[in-house]
């Protein structure tokens, strides 16, 4: 097991003849704590893959360092690493039984056979397969199959570090669960590092007690799931983290505070009014509420999506998603909304603007 | 197209994929169908297509046995789950293929590709090929292609599954009212409750091979016939116990009891079984009273999901804010009775 360390850590993919390089990561500084379980979230493309691919050793970053336990291991290779990894799609041995894929990484690194047995049933059982090690593996569903790929990378107890390359992506939404489940028990006893790849904020924000934001090559919030949701840094995560996104709408400055097409916001802190660059102010649907008084709005949409209800309202160009209770009436005559304004943030060129005492 | 499955099945050898089935969709609906991995989903919609011809039972279309024609001789579309394009064909290209097999002239091909790309923001991409554009775009793509026969039935058997979560919802968002405006009877299947929710219109629920309800997708939700359907539209899984009905109480398990409704209450005693939705399972508040272990505990955003077992039962709270437990913690759990949803002996549902 070991802390990991990132430092100015640059890549870029050799480009196309007579282009400039571009870089897919750019300047990463990032300490991976050991026994934490941390979740990579970003679209595709954001730089996510790479960045796991570094930490295996499968590339050499263009600039910069990687450090295991304060040894640099950037130049190390795969195999010399202790790295376990569990890829999208199952790697599995069909011929072999359930029992012998799973012993195959103790086996291959010529572990006593009682020693073997132990971890294999103890990993069997954690995973609900105990009942099938006799079988081949190529009897079983694509389900169990993934099971045996992450029991694979899960049996050996010397790993510096376990990666999860989107897991369960082939794994039916019912089933999910119970596997998520059984991913964040594991860690929970056997406390290894695990880094976690996801385009899911659902799977990320479950999974982890660290969730990596990546976006565009950079590290944009490291954070636990409630920072990511309360104060997102930027306005992608703000965007990204939770479903519908965060609200973000052109403003102005006037007097430390926010104007939105001529209708004073307050927030919990003051603004500077010298502020340069795109000005916008963040509002999640959750914290956006029908209300006496307020902005003027119409109504553009209702959807009922069983536990709660999404309306989309609009105030002059612009549409505002609000969050609203199954059981809650939908004003229909002159409806207005308020903002909570603990919960509003102002925005400039995409990053947060921190006010004086804010939190 | 008004399309009807009249007591169709459909058997490989000994197995049967789909039991006796009949289902008739309106014109220019929208349908879901939702159901597991292998519920029946794919082969219902080859059926429809005219891909499978059923083992017994007829397919109508617009009131006409359409059973054992070909899917060329019929005005179908589809659209898979993994994108499907030429490679080799710009996307301007891709999605004339289908007009330039219909024999259509230049300036009609030209009109009707950017109309669709137009409607899919695929404009600025028209000349690049496939493997230059991302994923959401590559099945915008496949989409426009199957939009732009104008087919009377499209087909989508969940176009949105191997896309970023954030492009889904705003794919979601944008695909009822395209699918609107094309006037097509659209079929679509999916794994995921919420979709179904967020797409709205009709849904059949599906389970191995059985249609097990069909109607409006929010009175499906909200009534669901059975036990089975309320199943499969649950993610989480729907919480689920069996209660004794004595007068006008329910007991479930020694110590925990609450008043029925008055419907209810008129039935005879005995078992009766009771689902509740998790977010209806509260770890504060007022109400019927639970105590269980907690089995995990995770926070989601702005929410936290709660496994406990209840009494042997394993039962989901998902519950606003964040509410931190231990692992095999003891706590109380409520919810509100008026949130029972009640099944009789043959798992149906007591509409009370």
């Amino acid at each position: 097991m070991a802390r990991i360390r990132f430092k100015n850590v640059m890549h870029a993919y050799p480009p196309p003849k007579g282009q400039k390089p571009v870089y897919a990561l750019k300047e990463i500084n990032q300490v991976w704590e050991d026994e934490s379980a941390y979740a990579l979230l970003g679209p595709s493309g954001c730089g996510k893959t790479t960045l796991l691919n570094i930490i295996s050793g499968l590339l050499t970053p263009s600039e910069g360092e990687i450090y295991f336990d304060g040894q640099d291991v950037t130049h190390l290779p795969t195999s010399e690493r202790q790295i376990a990894q569990v890829f999208q799609f199952p790697v599995v041995y069909d011929t072999m039984t359930v029992f012998d894929n799973l012993a195959f990484p103790l086996r291959n690194r010529g572990m006593d056979e009682a020693v073997v047995k132990q971890r294999v049933d103890q990993i069997a059982e954690m995973l609900d397969l105990t009942s099938s090690l006799k079988k081949r593996a190529s009897g079983l569903t694509a389900d169990g199959k993934q099971k045996i790929s992450l029991g694979r990378g899960l049996v050996r107890s010397d790993v510096n570090a376990i990666l999860f390359d989107e897991p369960l992506t082939v794994i039916d939404p019912h089933l999910k669960w119970q596997l998520r489940s059984k991913l964040k028990e594991l860690h929970q006893q056997i406390g290894v590092t695990m880094i976690y790849v996801t385009h899911d904020q659902v799977e990320a924000l479950t999974f982890a007690d660290k969730v990596v934001v990546m976006y565009d090559g950079t590290v944009v919030q490291v954070g636990t799931p409630i920072e990511l949701f309360n104060q997102p840094k930027h306005t992608f995560v703000g965007y990204f983290i939770g479903s519908p996104g965060m609200n973000i709408l052109p403003c102005t400055i006037d007097q430390g505070q926010p104007v939105f097409h001529g209708n004073l916001l307050s927030t919990s802190y003051p603004v500077s009014s010298d502020l340069s660059g795109k000005l916008e102010v963040g509002i999640r649907p959750e914290f956006v509420a029908f209300a006496d008084d307020g902005i003027p709005v119409a109504i553009d949409k209702v959807e009922d999506l069983g536990r709660y209800q999404v309306v989309t309202v609009r105030h002059e160009s612009e549409l505002i998603k609000i969050v609203v209770k199954e059981d809650q009436p939908i004003p229909s005559e002159n409806p207005k909304i308020q903002f909570n304004r603990k919960h509003t943030e102002i925005y400039c060129d995409d990053w947060v603007v921190e006010g004086d005492g804010h939190e | 197209m008004a399309i009807e499955l009249r007591n169709a099945t459909f058997r490989v050898g000994a197995e049967t994929h789909i039991y006796e089935t009949s289902l008739t969709l309106e014109p220019g609906g929208f349908n879901i169908l939702l159901g597991t991995t292998l519920s029946g989903k794919t082969t219902l919609m080859r059926l429809m297509a005219g891909l499978e011809k059923p083992t017994t039972g007829e397919i109508r279309a617009n009131g006409k046995n359409v059973t054992g024609v070909p899917v060329q001789q019929r005005s179908v579309a589809m659209v898979y789950q993994a994108f499907i394009n030429y490679p080799s064909f710009t996307v301007y290209d891709n999605i004339a293929s289908p007009l330039k097999v219909a024999g259509l002239n230049k300036i009609e091909i030209d009109e009707q590709v950017h109309r669709f790309a137009d409607l899919l923001q695929l404009t600025p991409m028209l000349g690049r090929l496939p493997k230059e554009l991302s994923g959401g775009q590559q099945q915008r793509t496949a989409l426009a292609r199957a939009l732009v026969k104008g087919a009377d039935l499209l087909l989508l058997d969940e176009p949105l599954a191997n896309l970023d979560y954030k492009l889904r919802e705003e794919l979601r968002d944008e695909l009822p009212k395209l699918f609107a405006d094309t006037g097509a009877t659209v079929v679509y299947a999916t794994t995921e409750p919420l979709e179904a929710l967020m797409l709205g219109g009709h849904t059949a629920t599906l389970k191995e091979g059985r249609v097990v309800q069909f109607g409006k997708t929010s009175s499906i939700y909200r009534k669901p016939a059975t036990l089975e359907s309320a199943e499969v539209f649950s993610d989480p899984p729907i919480n689920t116990a069996s209660i004794q009905k004595q007068g006008d109480k329910a007991y479930l398990g020694e110590f925990v009891s609450w008043q029925i409704p008055d419907k209810l209450a008129n039935l005879p005693d005995g078992n009766y079984k009771i689902a509740l939705r998790p977010h209806h399972l509260l770890p504060e508040g007022k109400g019927v009273k639970v105590d269980g272990v907690v089995q995990l505990a995770e926070i989601s955003g702005s929410e936290s999901i709660i496994r406990i077992n209840v009494d042997g039962n394993i039962w989901v709270s998902q519950t606003h804010g964040i509410h931190s437990f231990e692992f095999g913690e003891k706590a109380c759990f409520v919810f509100s009775s008026n949130h029972c949803m009640y099944f009789g002996g043959d798992d149906r549902l007591i509409d009370i």
